[in-house]
């Protein structure tokens, strides 16, 4: 048995935002796979949980007016990599949440508590900060929209505020259309796995296909939050993409703009070995994509709205 | 055989699959009350008081009890069978709960609720002052000058036991190093010295260590618990609380796995305990998977300092080791498992000159080692093949041909008198090359360049079958005969999930020619109705408990068909079971009599020469009564692991006869059936005339053992820059004697394979500083998922066993020996850099790289 004192049960996200305001020591809970493992431990032991794993409008993908891609929070990573919106548009952003857990894990738990929990190993994270995305967030004080990548203040820690729910997230065209990425994730085995280290590298190649017009790199694990390694980026734009001095660029780049700490887990040293190689990797795979004509072309379109 | 060898399903596979099959915790009664256990949050220490007093105020606490509470007694808890000489009695050297807190978690109280929530919620609100010491974690710290003894009741600083054994009394590496100097030149001459590691690591068996407890209306306090040993624990708990054995019962239901982690006492005295003081109320007692990871048993972490010397024509001339093991907190299995491993470590390979290895059990305040599938061996031949390939890459041999060379020779005998019967280990070895491409692959891996490369690599080991005569070997079986001709068999050798009630029905079908549908194994040990066997442990149950299933299996025959020949009117000696009927026998050949091996009375000349010789020789199928050949027979004879089929008259010199008791008459067939067993059955229960319940039950004292052995071949690739490792092929190749059950043996070998994997690569439990657990969890302490394991190829030499009853030998824990030393060898090929602990995980690797130049 589970140390739950309440348990309520959110009909929607207005509800939700109520609940946690009139208590104070209340934990969101959607997929469980964190607050059960946490609750498990002894910490939170005794509190009250709201769910919002019931509200309809926080699952699924949506294709919005203009393009943008709305992802809801409650969506699990089995569904989000399944989607065909995710896989038509930012397929590595689904290969990133299906390496999460194991296959009971995916089919419980949702990106919005990935981003959440403001962890900084969280599978999508390297990939949501190449991307920009938005986390929309509703509280009391009514809707804001953060950028993932000032969301994250701390190991753990988030600018959500208490009683704030994560209503959306999204990513704008200008963000996906002509990219192609990679994921790697780094474990000490092949699942069942919180990341050493997570990169994701995302190129946007110029028609031609000969010179990268856009790169982003992405990291979880290389400091105590997902961060971009933007002068890494910015070195690499306007690069030839046949010149093989890019992969050492990016390989001893990368290298300057992370912060990764040692621990049990795993050194110092050691990470920013996987940091470098890894980049490397992962460029030439994001590059390899785009040569094979797999970046879309155009933003989601009306006609894929759902 | 009609039965065995074939590749039944198991027995219990449809209620194990289907979930009606009942474990522990699925029989406890709704009103149980549940137990949680304090630990220390230091890791030495003394507990200077308790306060219990906010926590006893939780509504629904029942009870709290606290080291100061419990008998003054202190207890061993291994899962041996008991001595009755004193100085071989395993070490009684903890209490219930302990006052004197020898490792981070170690139980100080215990508290029992009417529920889990209310039982951790008292238990964080119990205030504990301690008088605090020095942890000391590691081997190192606890050998240091000045180190507290952490039971200087028992022992004056923490060395536990020493021992020292060497190939002759009066071998000295040094003086074999001088004479090897003279004989040969220094120049002529490799010599590597070096110190190898490995680690403590989890059982990490699904179900969890958990049991209940109630006092039944007669006085007697019963356990039922997940447990590989039923009737040892009722004597453990006996001993625990000061009750006679007879006031104590166990039941042990289907179990999720041990690996030798329930061949100890774990929490049961203390939850019989619990419900003692609870009025007798039913108390369950289940530890989380923390618990079960860092506060139950371990496989102890082991150092070897070894040297090695051989010759520059790659002749192995002398060895020696000094090993340490990292004990924990309490004795549990004692020097057992040191001392296995350092024999091991001698015997496995064949010094010209000779070997030392001295063992040393050393206490340490961490997590307690005991029992863990092979006992020892991994850590023996992790220790001895990287020695080996150490030497081979020193001295440019070729790691195949120097073992063939110099590894344990057909006819060992042990210096305790175990002898190798059935040799198949070159023969192993031979067939494992053959399959990985050995000779090809070494020339085409040889001078690779570029960030990726690849390596072959092999490991031996052989193991011994059974404890005989280190230990006790004793077991009963009781078979009792249904209205309808089926049977009853009953058995403490447990069913762990290693498919011993699915064998054990087998070896019962074959030997009474009842069939399998019609044989009923009772999975669930009752220690008050089932006959005494000392449980699932080493790889003795289809050896040791299999003989006497076979003895009582001839006992229940005979008995059936004295009956038959009363109801037939025909000489017993004319009849025969088979297929549930009674037949006529049939005689196409002279029959033999049998004669057993073992039997140091029997002066028959060939066994005795068999003795005497003591070399794998040849074993005769079909012998007359005094012993002289028959020309009919044919005779198996194996020298060097060659088998072959000899003429009466051509049996190759040096070759001694042994005869094997098959328990199987040979060259009968069945005849006429005369009488079906229903009818039989129903008769001889009911007969108005003769009523007789036909049942069996016998002892068999074993006192014969034998040495299994085997290898692992792997191919691999190495991904330097991140350091990770890829299987691209692995074998195992077992010489296990005559197989039981193929199918069950091909899945035996695939489950130890992965646990050598997540041995060589993943598994160590980590410590910090302060002796607090790190990784005690399922996602910390990493065993292989199912994406980690490569595709598993098993082969077995199947080489009939004259000591094993229907000639087999040990299984169940040699898969996992060696794997991990063919991987570290495997790397060592690829990349020319020798590791020297195990697990050599990705960040060890890399940093080995690193320093090799390699990236």
């Amino acid at each position: 048995m589970f140390d739950i004192e309440q348990y309520y049960e959110a009909k929607s996200v207005e509800d939700a935002v109520r609940l946690l305001s009139e208590h104070e020591d209340a934990e969101i809970i959607s997929g469980g796979t964190d607050v059960l493992v946490k609750l498990r431990e002894g910490k939170g032991a005794g509190g009250t949980l709201v769910s919002i794993h019931e509200i309809p409008s926080l699952h699924g993908v949506r294709c919005l007016p203009g393009g943008t891609l709305e992802i809801g929070p409650a969506t699990c990573f089995t569904d989000i990599t399944n989607h065909p919106l995710i896989r038509r548009y930012v397929p590595y952003l689904g290969e990133a949440v299906d390496t999460v857990g194991g296959p009971q894990v995916r089919n419980q738990g949702t990106i919005g508590g990935n981003v959440c929990n403001g962890a900084t190993s969280a599978d999508s994270a390297a990939t949501l900060q190449t991307l920009n995305a938005v986390v929309v967030l509703q509280g009391t004080g009514g809707v804001r929209r953060v950028p993932v990548t000032e969301f994250y203040t701390g190991p753990g820690r988030t600018v959500r505020r208490h009683d704030e729910v994560c209503r959306a997230i999204e990513i704008a065209p200008e963000d996906y259309v002509g990219f192609t990425g990679s994921y790697m994730k780094y474990g000490k085995r092949a699942a069942m796995e919180i990341a050493t280290l997570g990169c994701c590298v995302r190129v946007k190649l110029d028609e031609a296909g000969e010179t990268i017009l856009d790169a982003r790199i992405g990291y979880g694990v290389a400091a105590p939050t997902p961060i971009r390694c933007r002068n890494t980026e910015g070195a690499l734009a306007g690069r030839r993409v046949d010149d093989p001095g890019i992969y050492e660029l990016i390989g001893t780049g990368v290298l300057d703009e992370v912060n990764p700490r040692s621990s049990w887990r795993a050194s110092k040293e050691f990470r920013l070995q996987l940091i470098s190689e890894l980049a490397r990797r992962a460029l030439r795979e994001a590059v390899d994509r785009s040569l094979n004509h797999e970046a879309p072309k155009t933003a989601c379109s009306d006609e894929e709205r759902r | 055989m009609e039965t065995v060898g074939k590749s039944f399903t198991r027995v219990d596979a449809r209620g194990k699959v289907t979930g009606e099959a009942k474990y522990t915790n699925d029989l406890l009664p709704k009103d149980a009350l549940q137990a949680k256990v304090v630990r220390s949050t230091i890791a030495n220490g003394l507990v200077k008081s308790i306060d219990i007093s906010e926590a006893e105020k939780v509504p629904g606490v029942v009870k709290i009890v606290t080291c100061f509470d419990v008998p003054d007694i202190q207890f061993p808890t291994a899962g041996h069978p008991w001595s009755v000489e004193a100085a071989h009695q395993d070490v009684p050297d903890r209490k219930l709960l302990n006052t004197r807190v020898r490792q981070w978690g170690d139980e100080i109280a215990a508290v029992v609720a009417e529920d889990n929530v209310v039982a951790e919620r008292a238990a964080r609100l119990i205030k504990v002052e301690y008088e605090e010491y020095e942890p000391i974690v590691t081997i190192e710290e606890a050998l240091a000058p000045g180190a507290t003894p952490l039971h200087p009741d028992l022992r004056k600083d923490n060395i536990f036991v020493h021992t020292s054994f060497k190939t002759s009394p009066d071998f000295d590496y040094d003086e074999a190093k001088k004479r090897a100097i003279e004989e040969y030149g220094e120049e002529n001459l490799i010599e590597v010295c070096d110190t190898y590691r490995t680690p403590r690591i989890s059982h990490c068996h699904i179900e969890t260590c958990t049991s209940w407890a109630y006092v039944d209306t007669n006085g007697k306090v019963t356990v039922i618990a997940s447990t590989q040993i039923p009737h040892i624990m009722r004597r453990v708990i006996s001993q625990a609380l000061g009750w006679p054995v007879g006031k104590v019962r166990v039941i042990k239901p289907y179990i999720g796995g041990g690996f030798g982690n329930k061949q100890d006492v774990l929490d049961e005295p203390l939850n019989a305990y619990l419900s003692i003081v609870c009025g007798g109320r039913c108390v369950c007692l289940e530890l989380s998977r923390e618990e079960c990871v860092s506060q139950t048993r371990t496989r102890h972490a082991c150092k070897g300092v070894l040297r090695g010397l051989a010759t520059k024509d790659g002749v192995l001339l002398a060895r020696e080791g000094d090993i340490y093991t990292n004990k924990g907190a309490y004795a549990s299995h004692g020097h057992a498992i040191t001392g296995g491993i350092t024999t091991n470590f001698k015997d496995i390979m064949h010094d010209r000159y000779g070997c030392r290895s001295d063992g040393y059990s050393v206490y340490t305040s961490s997590a307690v080692s005991g029992a863990m599938r092979a006992y020892g061996v991994p850590q023996a031949a992790f220790l001895a093949d990287s020695l080996t390939d150490d030497l081979c890459a020193k001295g440019g041999f070729d790691p195949l041909k120097f073992r063939m060379d110099n590894c344990v020779p057909p006819g060992f005998v042990a210096s305790n008198g175990i002898t190798y019967y059935s040799y198949s280990l070159k023969e192993c070895m031979k067939r494992g090359a053959e399959y990985i491409h050995w000779d090809e692959k070494r020339r085409e891996y040889a001078d690779q360049t570029g960030p990726v490369r690849r390596g072959v690599g092999m490991s031996i080991f052989m193991y011994k079958v059974g404890v005989y005569p280190i230990s006790l070997e004793t077991s009963s079986a009781r078979m009792i005969l249904n209205q309808d001709g089926s049977i009853q068999v009953e058995l403490s050798a447990t069913e762990i999930g290693q498919g011993a009630d699915t064998v054990f029905s087998q070896m019962a079908s074959e030997t009474t020619g009842i069939t399998m549908d019609k044989v009923y194994i009772i999975s669930t040990q009752d220690t008050d109705v089932a006959p005494f066997d000392t449980g699932a442990y080493a790889s003795r149950q289809s050896f040791v408990t299999g003989k006497a299933v076979k003895k009582c299996a001839l006992e229940l025959r005979a008995r059936i068909l004295d009956y038959a020949s009363y109801m037939l009117d025909r000489p017993a000696e004319e009849l025969m079971i088979w297929q549930n009927n009674i037949c006529e026998k049939i005689h196409t050949n002279e029959t033999s009599e049998v004669i057993h091996p073992a039997d140091e009375n029997d002066d028959n000349p060939a066994v005795k020469n068999a003795r005497k010789l003591a070399l794998g020789g040849a074993y005769i199928d079909n012998t007359r009564n005094d012993g002289s050949r028959g020309e009919s027979a044919k005779y198996s004879a194996w020298l060097d692991g060659d088998v072959k089929e000899y003429d009466i008259h051509d049996l190759p010199n040096g070759t001694a006869a042994i005869l094997r008791d098959t328990g199987v008459e040979k060259d009968i067939v069945p005849g006429e059936i005369l009488l079906s067993m229903k009818d039989l059955a129903e008769n001889a229960f009911y007969s108005l005339d003769r009523s007789e319940h036909i049942t069996a039950e016998v002892t068999n004292h074993c006192k014969e053992n034998t040495f299994a052995s085997g290898c692992c071949f792997v191919d691999l690739e190495v991904d330097m820059p991140l350091g990770k490792v890829k299987i691209n092929n692995i074998i195992n190749v077992h010489d296990s004697g005559t197989l039981l059950n193929p199918k069950l043996a091909e899945a035996q070998v695939h489950g130890g394979m992965v646990m050598g994997l997540g041995y060589a690569l993943t598994e160590e439990l980590l410590y910090s500083k302060d002796g607090r657990p790190l990784n005690a969890n399922l996602l910390d302490f990493k065993i292989p998922t199912a994406m980690d394991v490569p595709d598993l190829h098993v082969e077995f030499l199947e080489m009939d066993d004259p000591m094993g009853p229907y000639g087999n030998k040990a299984l169940g824990e040699p898969p996992a020996i060696p794997v991990a030393p063919a991987i570290r060898n495997a790397i060592l090929h690829a990349t020319g850099v020798s590791m020297k602990e195990i697990p050599m995980t990705q960040q060890k690797l890399v940093a080995a790289f690193k320093e090799a130049g390699l990236i």
